[in-house]
């Protein structure tokens, strides 16, 4: 039972942080019907930017709290930045392109931008500092929840809600509900649509940052290529949840990291990509719209 | 003045953008901090300049689409193709043909062995052309199928001693048998989704040769793999090098003369059509699940055969060289000639392989440069280096009648 109870928790964990970067994925595609590639560069860039920052904050002598709190805003800025500026470069000019092209300039993109950081960075597997502060009261559960677990699950809860809320009933949410129904419409009402696309990618890069610096104290070390990995699981966990759906990515995220902490759990491990992989496979040919997706028909 | 100040504001930007990645190293063992202002200063001139480069470029780009809407769309492609005037299609065709054959004799096996590598490419580049350039279909797990014909002959000559002409075949139909076994279910898929897909199989064949170990050995790999046999003479490495080389050259000449004819059958222009508008093509009656399979299993069946030689040639194989590097790598070589473009694509591999191994300052940027034309190409010239040409059939103005014209 115990064993059981482990790989549920290990599950919740990893499909949070799947959860955090497939929102992303959603929001993106929701707007401009596109696979942002580099999406899961930007997670990696955030995980990248929290340990040059916590690092020369430590090396400074901070400690605690403080060191995690500032590595986090500074992260999750740099993160959006590059969101906003990647946008802005690689897939602005393409608006009007037939869409394979955005998708080439996409994956173009992730590819430059793993490169990036590793030329300017290192290929080696950094260790990244073990952030998130051990919780005493959590010691007696510490068999079936480390208190790093119950953070990443916490801040993810956490995120989605105030997500959820931010696209209920803010201006810009409503814009962004707009502009995803209906571009042009939204355009003809005033909308500024360019902006709501700018904005998505941000608060999306923000999110995924927020993922890249839980995972990366959880799991301890990075490099320039995790990104690529966490960024098709997070994809696999959209179209899982059914693409352009909050709620979706959410449920996608968890279910996809149950599958594949039971299946390493039970079946085996050395194939814990695989199992992934395939259930994408799987949901893309048997239900493409995915679990709380509405296949819509396509009018000529 | 104005375009000074938004330059300056740009260089800023970037500035502060790459920051911590470039500037800042910390190496978290010895506890050091490396600052690198340099790094800083050459973004900010870099970004500065680059930002004049990219506002004209994009000018011009806005400007070219407002004459091509205006006017009629064939009067930008005359003049615009030397390759198809005889005279000088000719003799660069005979100087191709000349240094092809010169080459192995001039210069060392080492460049013959760079020049194979890049005749694999042009193969790939051509399979791969067969699924992207003419039917549209996004294939990012191209890879998979190459890995397919690499192992097929690795192990079938592991096992059963299988020689290389044998498994040439082999390697190719078990390409298309897996390009058909992928393609069955995921084809009625819209065009990102299948390049997700497709990106999905490709590493979990990867990921499955990598943990197999009794299949395929694991990471290790395999190797020995003997070289193609000629009629049973032994062949030094030397000759052996050469011998590879014009197997390649005699290979892609019937890929080229393959894909040629195929572009201009029925099936390839079903493909064209289906690339072009799917619903219109339904309509006409094409089927169109049927017509994306058999694009897709001969492009894998292409893979597949490049996999044998690829095994043949370095002797050597293991999962390290199937990754999506390598799918992003044919992609960009397909990308950068220009999609649908034979001639385009043989160009582009030839570009992309060759100009790393001879700059080899460059070689560290390779990826970088790749990831950096895939986005440049598809913002300023999604077209390729090399511009497909459509053929027209024009009713000439006056008389005549129907004189097919080429544009």
């Amino acid at each position: 039972m115990d064993y059981f109870l482990e790989l549920l928790i290990g599950g919740l964990t990893r499909g949070s942080i799947y959860a955090l970067i497939a929102l992303g994925y959603t929001m993106v595609y929701g707007i401009i019907e596109l696979i942002n590639f580099a999406h899961g560069e930007i997670y990696m860039i955030g995980a990248f930017t929290a340990l040059i920052v916590a690092s020369v904050l430590t090396m400074n002598g901070m400690t605690g709290v403080s060191v995690l709190i500032l590595a986090s805003i500074v992260a999750v800025l740099y993160a959006s930045a590059y969101g906003f500026t990647v946008e802005k470069i690689a897939y602005r000019p393409l608006r009007r392109a037939p869409r394979l092209s955005p998708l080439i300039s996409a994956i173009g993109m992730s590819i430059f931008l793993q490169n990036y950081v590793l030329i300017a960075q290192t290929s080696d597997f950094l260790p990244f500092p073990s952030l998130l502060p051990a919780l005493p009261f959590m010691e007696t559960y510490s068999h079936i929840i480390g208190s790093a677990e119950l953070i990443i699950i916490l801040t993810t809860a956490a995120a989605t809600v105030a997500l959820t809320l931010f696209i209920k009933f803010t201006r810009l949410g409503k814009a962004m509900r707009a502009t995803a129904q209906d571009r042009n419409m939204a355009l003809l009402v005033g909308v500024n649509v360019n902006r709501v696309i700018s904005n998505t990618f941000i608060v999306g890069s923000a999110l995924a940052a927020i993922g890249g610096i839980l995972i990366a104290s959880h799991v301890g070390r990075i490099n320039f290529s995790i990104g690529f990995i966490a960024g098709i699981k997070a994809f696999t966990a959209a179209v899982l949840g059914g693409i352009g759906s909050i709620p979706g990515a959410v449920l996608g995220g968890l279910v996809l990291g149950w599958t594949e902490s039971f299946a390493t759990g039970y079946v085996s491990s050395d194939y814990e990509d695989v199992f992934a992989f395939c259930l994408l496979v799987l949901i893309l040919v048997f239900r493409p719209a995915g679990l709380l997706g509405r296949s819509a028909a396509r009018k000529v | 003045m104005k375009d000074l100040k938004k330059s300056f504001f740009i260089a800023l930007w970037f500035m502060l953008l790459t920051f911590p990645i470039m500037v800042i190293r910390v190496n978290t063992i010895e506890k050091v901090i490396e600052w690198r202002w340099r790094n800083m200063a050459l973004v900010g001139i870099g970004s500065f300049l680059l930002s004049f480069v990219w506002r004209l470029l994009l000018d011009r780009n806005e400007r070219g689409r407002k004459l091509a809407d205006g006017k009629n769309p064939e009067h930008r492609a005359i003049g615009g193709h030397p390759f198809e005037e005889s005279r000088i299609y000719r003799p660069t065709l005979a100087a191709a043909a000349l240094i092809a054959i010169a080459f192995p004799f001039l210069f060392s096996s080492y460049q013959t062995n760079i020049m194979t590598t890049a005749l694999i490419y042009v193969m790939l580049g051509l399979g791969l052309n067969i699924v992207v350039g003419l039917a549209g279909l996004l294939d990012l797990g191209y890879v998979a199928f190459y890995a397919v014909g690499a192992y097929s002959y690795a192990l079938l000559n592991h096992h059963f001693g299988l020689g290389f002409w044998v498994a040439l075949p082999v390697g190719a139909l078990l390409g298309a048998l897996f390009g058909i076994l992928l393609g069955f279910p995921v084809l009625r898929l819209r065009g990102d989704y299948l390049a997700i897909v497709t990106l999905g199989f490709g590493e979990i064949i990867r990921l499955i040769l990598e943990n197999w170990n009794t299949f395929s050995f694991g990471p290790s790999g395999i190797s020995n793999i003997p070289r193609p046999g000629l009629f049973g003479v032994t062949l030094s490495l030397h000759e052996a090098t050469v011998y590879l080389y014009f197997l390649m050259i005699i290979l892609c000449l019937f890929t080229i003369f393959v894909v040629n004819r195929l572009r201009d059958s029925r099936i390839g222009r079903a493909w064209i059509a289906l690339r072009e508008d799917e619903v219109a093509c339904e309509a006409m009656g094409i089927d169109k699940t049927r017509t994306k399979l058999t694009a897709f299993a001969l492009g894998a069946t292409w893979a597949g055969m490049v996999g044998v030689i690829f095994a043949a040639k370095t002797t050597f194989i293991n999962p390290a060289s199937f990754t999506f590097m390598e799918s992003a790598m044919i992609l960009s070589i397909v990308v950068l000639g220009g999609m649908g473009s034979i001639l385009g694509v043989i160009l582009g591999a030839f570009l992309l392989i060759l100009t790393p191994e001879y700059l080899r300052a460059f070689s560290a940027y390779r990826m970088l440069l790749f990831g950096t034309t895939m986005v440049l190409m598809m913002i300023f010239r999604p077209q390729g280096i090399v511009t497909n040409i459509r053929r027209v059939y024009r009713f000439a103005a006056k008389g005549k009648g129907d004189e097919p014209a080429q544009m």
